[in-house]
């Protein structure tokens, strides 16, 4: 592991400037950092943002999983609850329907020069985590922990090798978006 | 020789100046982003704490009341960090490409919105901070967005991750097809 590196902590700070430079660049060719765009994808009439979050995913798993077998880096998986993943998930569609952006292609809207991204979008999301932070205290006992989901990754859950689901996925994705080009999607 | 590098030089600026990539090319990007987080920092792409962090300084700067008793400020301490620096990143990324093909550009409404609710710039950030808002604390509920669940979640097959993002588009779609009135 790249131990060093990962506790130099002025090195890493740019280290995430320039990943995050690049992740910017991406998403900005992409064309998701674009409301038109993404309310496309949630009207199913534009499939774009399924396709860029579909490529990540697949090019990521095969390199994320090595790095993790061989020890290079750790495993990091925010484990939920149904209460947290559903109703969270629900509420953040809505926002997202009503945005049009998400908070990662929101920066980089605002670095498209879109102000109602930076005046709208941006002040809204750091408001609604204040508001969530508030909660906190009352919904962690609550809410948060109703039906803790008991296995951490889907291939727990299904009790297959991690190796293979990977394999699976890489083949299911592909015929998927092989799927969604062959129907003009 | 000279000339064949001029060569490939002018073919990489064509290739960045260009208006959209195919989403394959652009994603693929980001999942090899995933692999350097991973490798470099021992991080996965993530962007929702950051906004929580930034609400927390500003938060700080205008009284320390009640922070110290909120144990979700100890969970996300009110700093600069790797991530925040990532979004920062994000705008600065976003700039260039778009200054590169020459699309940045100034603008206050999206053309499927004023095509929708007109051009009064004040509606649309009303929607956009409602928007937001609904966002930021579904976001923080959820314990991610479209990227810590949606690319890097998904992308270490949690199951966390995959029913909140399912879930995230259920709630989008069922949105966006009210809010445009398709059916």
């Amino acid at each position: 592991m790249a131990e060093n590196l990962h506790k130099n902590k002025s090195v890493q700070l740019i280290i995430g400037l320039l990943i995050g430079i690049g992740f910017g660049f991406f998403l900005q060719k992409g064309g998701v950092t674009e409301y038109d765009v993404i309310i496309s994808q949630l009207l199913l009439i534009d499939f774009t943002v399924v396709k860029v979050i579909a490529a990540a995913v697949l090019v990521g798993m095969p390199g994320v999983y090595l790095l993790q077998r061989y020890g290079y880096a750790k495993k990091h998986i925010n484990k939920g609850s149904f209460g947290t993943a559903i109703i969270g998930g629900l509420i953040f569609g809505v926002g997202f329907a009503v945005l049009g952006l998400c908070p990662g292609t929101v920066a980089g809207a605002v670095g498209q020069g879109y102000m109602d991204a930076l005046f709208g979008g941006v002040v809204g999301i750091i408001l609604g985590t204040g508001i969530f932070a508030g909660l906190y205290p009352k919904l962690s006992s609550g809410i948060l922990n109703y039906k803790p989901i008991k296995h951490e990754t889907l291939y727990e859950l299904l009790g297959v090798k991690q190796a293979y689901l990977i394999v699976f996925c890489l083949i299911a994705g592909i015929v998927i978006l092989y799927a969604l080009e062959y129907f003009g999607l | 020789m000279l000339l064949s590098m001029e060569n490939s030089g002018n073919i990489m600026m064509e290739f960045l100046t260009q208006v959209t990539w195919s989403p394959y090319i652009a994603g693929a990007g980001i999942g090899v982003l995933s692999w350097l987080s991973f490798y470099l920092s021992n991080k996965p792409l993530g962007c929702s704490t950051t906004y929580f962090r930034t609400y927390g300084m500003l938060r700080k700067a205008v009284s320390k009341k009640g922070i110290d008793e909120n144990p979700y400020y100890q969970k996300y301490k009110p700093e600069i960090e790797w991530q925040w620096m990532l979004v920062l990143g994000i705008v600065f990324g976003a700039f260039i490409s778009s200054y590169l093909s020459g699309v940045f550009e100034l603008k206050w409404i999206p053309d499927m919105f004023s095509g929708r609710f007109g051009d009064n710039p004040v509606v649309r950030i009303i929607v956009a901070i409602a928007g937001g808002i609904l966002m930021g604390f579904g976001a923080r509920f959820a314990g991610g967005c479209t990227s810590g669940h949606g690319i890097s979640g998904t992308t270490q097959l949690s199951l966390t991750s995959i029913i909140a993002v399912i879930f995230m588009f259920v709630g989008g779609i069922a949105t966006a097809f009210l809010i445009y009135g398709v059916i």
